[in-house]
């Protein structure tokens, strides 16, 4: 705590108030030090100096200053911090004030007093409604390079942080009975009795103090002061032992079944997050009953000049003077439309604040508050406020009168009070659709949705007896939907305030009158829709961006539509609201994020060996969720392409060994599991032999190749077959499918094993001398007894594995499978007994250019599009059986002929490269789309035939060995000659393989 | 929303994958071109209860078959694929 003397703070009051005088917090604006109290908000302590210019409007850069004192401020939007926690927009009424915050204001250059983009005022017209629609239509081009520029620097909304965020996020889960949102009198009495009644209970609250409204009025429930009532509660919440109490906690949304989302905002309120915190969560909260005791927002009063700071919501300037204890000026008009407007009078009075005057349209004023009136002095006038005067800070106002007589007078505050619209906006989010209550003068909710209730203010019922008695009875039937039996309570007592009035929403004037705060919509500009046609409430709300703005209309909206509805004659019924959707208040994308961002985006998965690979010079690549080694440089090689070569020969001339225990893995186990792999793979797999390995494709219902592997029969009624990297989970799920859904009645079971192995491949001509000296005895390798493509088991070290000779390659090879936990030693092993064969580990990239050589398909290929037969496998699908995309594989666009099929591409210069990605085209042909015949799917530079090649779909391309296509990359600026050569460029005749 | 796995209870929808229309036969191999094709894409689009397969992969590994109102998303009744009630 820094302590500051002298004359800080000239608008606090001596005495009152929620804030802890004990504690002096300094803070900054836009450079200047101040003072406040711990329990301030900026904005309160921004008035307590007296402090009213605290920004700039969005699009005419019009002095603006606080509004309201919660959540629906729509002016007050400042910087918070500085640095990489900078933060734009932030509602300085909802801002928590502590020692050493750096607080600025928005929207202006070079200073908030002196705006030289204030002169957009003088184009006001060009900002009307539509502006975006209209003023920038022609040149097309002039809108990146000059008007989006135009309007970015003109109309702005604060300036985003330019460092990644510091802090971290959190995601959480809640499952409670009762929910309830908002702890005003209504929340916290149905918090008590869902919590009395033993269930589990969850209060959220967006304030860092529960009492909503009892905070801001000076009221009494059960004869003491409603503050002092509201910690009562709160205690006893507090010590409920299955209640619990989330607070700066704002629900965001209500979703299906239940469920709301809602933003903590954790250490919002502290300079930086201490080490053990977030700085916001995000919760998830399922819950069996939802009260939304959100309350209601009082809705301003559309006149001229009624933008100017100064002019603020009367219900916002006693929750200055009671919560906070701020006068929140010297001179004071109140204006109202209703009896709740006048509880203002004495609450300023109470703040040593000259009540000027008491504007209210009605002829009728109840004697009592014109007994109010008297007792401080002010003038009762009939009539409107129809304008206002001052400079940065509101200096007179001009009213009305009933004889049509405008008097200007001097002030420095005007309250307005419009009426209150009650918070339905989460409970419409499921659909339910409001109606317009004219006793209650706003928007109801008759219908929400099933499990959720509306109490108190956010029902219509927002007086203080109404709001007690209804929260009560809330809180008891949602007990009671949960099964628990509350006991019989009398609501507390307390008094109905008077809250008589009438609907009046905007005085017609000459002069800016603003609906929307924050977007500078104008009723001008709600006329000038209605004029051009845009007059449904969704139109309206496009053409002008009423109620777009990060407040989302949360005053605005109610007088706009109003406004409409007086120029159409439809009546606000018969006008109606737009759509509410989710997020009711601005979220952070940080807290939605949570923790998943940069690195933790998703989890990395590692390999067995991976720890090897990058203690031996590895190199990663992620190939799907995996972190996979793409290659090994040693010491001495500066390009990548030099190292992939040694790699690629050493697989060639002796051996390599490659962890393959990315490739999806799969157990299929029981009587049926035969017939269930000839359905789901195009070839037949039941005629396997135990003991043996088949190559694998599998296809889509609709006839396109999915994927491929291979499948090892280990026993009559248990396969292993094998995925590629990138599909195993879609494998996975289309075997279940394929199972679960299409063949129920066969009776197997299905396990992902990928990570209950560590899988090494060990590659090459000497390969078989290695795994002799790698195996314990036992288990016979001679090709004899373990062929090409048969699988069988041994040990090493003593560790049981499996064998499968299978090659990726085209060279002799095999993989060894063992648990993952001695995969590291394995390689180890591999690599000790391996080393007087010259064993090399190869990576990913090596593994690459070994397949294109020997025209596996792989990624590039098996890329959804292709068929069997574009793949030169048609021959593997069995015509015999039934299987899944058999029956579409034969529709006529799916075997034409005509198709792109695979070839192999060779430079016809020998030496130019061939990318992946270029198009095929004949000799001579226009680079246009229509002349495509094909692409280039993979390539490379053939470390064993010193050249480059290409994998590529041509069409007709199995009948076009020899001939020559262009190769074209206009992206790349390729252009060569390649000859179209068979896909096999190594060993076609495979006997290598074979050994 | 909320799915109520028969295995799991009920859990957040984003522990399930979404497919399409529960129910549908698949043709024998030999069926006609129009049976085929009407398995393939015509799909019926209510506005109001639908029959739909849901899988619960970070769950159970169950294929469900979600009775569900579309328009409310109000879900009526949910059963595993394989169980021969489900393709009631
Ligand atoms: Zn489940």
């Amino acid at each position: 705590m820094t302590t500051v003397h002298g004359t800080a703070q000239p608008f606090r009051l001596a005495a009152g108030g929620l804030i802890d005088r004990t504690q002096l917090l300094s803070f900054t604006f836009d450079g200047r030090r101040l003072t406040g109290h711990a329990g301030d908000t900026l904005a309160a302590a921004l008035l307590a100096n007296g402090i009213h210019l605290v920004g700039r409007s969005f699009k005419l850069h019009r002095p603006r200053g606080v509004v309201s004192a919660g959540p629906e401020e729509p002016n007050a939007l400042v910087e918070l911090r500085t640095g990489a926690r900078r933060e734009p927009n932030t509602r300085a009424t909802t801002a928590a004030l502590f020692d050493g915050l750096a607080a600025a204001s928005q929207n202006r250059w070079p200073s908030l007093r002196f705006d030289a983009m204030a002169v957009n005022g003088l184009f006001a017209p060009l900002f009307a409604a539509g502006f975006y629609y209209k003023t920038f239509m022609w040149p097309a081009a002039f809108w990146e390079r000059v008007y989006e520029k135009l309007i970015r620097r003109a109309a702005g909304l604060g300036r985003a942080a330019e460092a990644p965020d510091p802090d971290h996020y959190e995601k959480a889960h809640l499952h409670c009975d009762v929910l309830i949102i908002g702890a005003g009198p209504a929340g916290l009495m149905a918090a008590r009795a869902a919590a009395r009644a033993g269930a589990r209970t969850v209060l959220i609250e967006e304030d860092e103090r529960l009492g909503g409204r009892a905070l801001a009025e000076a009221m009494e429930i059960d004869g003491m002061p409603a503050a002092r009532w509201v910690e009562a509660v709160e205690a006893e919440l507090a010590a409920a032992p299955r209640c619990r109490i989330l607070r700066r906690t704002a629900a965001y949304g209500l979703f299906d079944h239940g469920t709301v989302g809602a933003v903590e905002r954790v250490a919002d309120h502290l300079p930086e997050p201490p080490a053990h915190l977030p700085r916001q969560r995000a919760w998830r909260i399922v819950a069996r009953r939802i009260v939304v005791a959100a309350g209601a927002i009082e809705r301003p009063i559309v006149f001229a000049g009624n933008d100017r700071p100064g002019v603020m919501l009367a219900g916002a300037v006693r929750a200055y003077v009671h919560r906070y204890a701020v006068r929140p000026g010297r001179r004071a008009v109140v204006f109202t439309a209703g009896d709740d407007g006048w509880r203002t009078v004495s609450a300023l009075a109470a703040a040593d604040v000259d009540v000027v005057a008491v504007v209210d349209p009605r002829p009728d004023i109840p004697p009592a508050l014109r007994a109010e009136a008297a007792r401080a002095q002010a003038q009762v006038i009939t009539g409107t406020v129809v304008g206002t005067v001052g400079r940065h800070r509101l200096a007179a106002v001009d009213w009305r009168d009933a004889r049509g007589e405008v008097t200007r007078m001097q002030a420095d505050l005007l309250a307005v009070s419009g009426g209150w619209n009650p918070s339905i906006h989460l409970a419409c989010h499921l659909g339910a659709r409001p109606r317009w209550d004219e006793a209650a003068r706003g928007f109801l909710l008759d219908t929400p949705p099933a499990g959720v209730t509306l109490a108190g203010a956010a029902a219509g019922r927002g007086t203080l007896a109404a709001a007690l008695a209804d929260g009560l009875a809330a809180g008891v039937a949602a007990a009671r939907d949960c099964g628990f039996s509350p006991v019989p309570a009398d609501p507390p007592r307390a008094e109905d305030e008077p809250r008589d009035g009438i609907a009046l929403f905007h005085v017609p004037g000459h002069g800016k009158a603003f609906v929307d705060l924050q977007n500078d919509v104008t009723a001008d500009d709600i006329a000038l829709a209605h004029r051009e046609g845009y007059r449904s409430v969704e139109h309206l709300k496009r053409y002008t961006t009423l109620g777009m703005a990060t407040d989302q209309g949360k005053t605005a909206s109610v007088p706009g539509i109003a406004i409409m509805a007086e120029l159409t004659g439809r009546g606000i019924e018969g006008t109606g609201t737009t759509t509410f959707r989710p997020p009711w208040t601005p979220v952070a994308i940080g807290a939605l994020a949570g923790p998943h961002r940069g690195r933790d985006f998703r989890p990395t998965r590692r390999t067995p060996t991976h720890a090897w690979a990058a203690a031996h010079g590895a190199s990663f690549v992620e190939v799907g969720p995996w972190l996979r080694a793409q290659w090994y440089t040693r010491r001495g090689e500066t390009r990548w392409q030099e190292t992939v070569a040694r790699e690629v020969r050493a697989v060639r001339e002796a051996v390599g060994v490659c962890d393959v225990s990315t490739l999806g893995k799969i157990e299929v186990v029981g009587p049926d599991a035969a017939t269930f792999l000839d359905f789901v793979y195009a070839n037949t797999i039941s005629t396997l032999r135990a003991g043996r390995i088949r190559y694998g494709l599998m296809l889509r219902e609709d006839g396109f190749v999915l994927d491929d592997g291979t499948v090892a029969r280990l026993a009559e009624d248990r396969f292993f077959i094998t995925t590629t990297t990138a599909n195993a989970g879609r494998v996975m799920q289309h075997l279940e499918h394929a199972h679960q859904v299409l063949r129920p009645e066969l009776d197997l079971a299905m396990l992902s094993v990928t990570d209950a192995w560590a899988q090494l491949s060990i590659a090459g001509p000497r390969s078989r001398e290695l795994l002799a000296a790698l195996l314990d005895p036992g288990t016979d390798i001679a090709d004899g007894a373990l062929p090409h493509m048969a699988a069988t088991s041994g040990s090493v070290g003593g560790v049981p594995v499996r064998l499968y000779r299978l090659s990726f390659s085209g060279e002799r090879a095999y993989e060894i499978g063992i648990p993952p936990d001695y995969g590291t030693a394995l390689m180890e092993r591999i690599m000790q007994v391996g080393e007087r064969f010259g064993v090399t580990p190869y990576g990913t990239e090596a593994l690459g250019v070994l397949r294109i050589e020997k025209g596996h398909p792989a990624g590039g290929e098996l890329n959804g599009h292709t068929t069997a037969g574009d793949l030169g496998l048609a021959r593997l699908v069995s015509t015999r059986k039934e299987c899944i995309g058999g029956h579409m594989a034969k529709r006529p666009a799916l075997a034409d002929p005509d198709r792109p099929a695979l070839v192999g591409l060779k430079p016809r210069d020998g030496r130019s490269d061939i990318r992946a990605g270029s198009h095929l085209l004949s000799p001579g042909a226009a680079e246009t789309s229509d002349n495509g015949e094909g692409y280039v799917t993979s390539a490379c530079v053939s470390p064993t035939l010193g050249h480059p090649i290409a994998l590529a779909l041509l069409r007709r391309g199995p009948a076009r060995i020899g001939e020559t296509v262009r190769v074209y990359d206009a992206l790349r600026g390729g252009d060569t000659l390649a000859e179209v050569c068979a896909p096999v460029f190594v060993d076609p005749e495979g006997g290598r393989t074979r050994g | 929303m909320r799915i109520p796995c028969p295995c799991c209870g009920a859990r957040g929808n984003e522990e399930f994958t979404y497919l399409g229309p529960a129910g549908l036969t698949r043709p024998a191999p030999d069926a006609s071109e129009d049976a085929w094709h009407a398995y393939m894409h015509e799909r019926e689009n209510p506005a109001g209860m639908h029959r739909e397969l849901w899988w619960h992969g970070q769950g159970c590994r169950a294929w469900i078959v979600v009775t569900r109102d579309v328009r409310t998303h109000r879900i009526e009744h949910a059963a595993l694929a394989r169980d021969p009630e489900a393709a009631r």
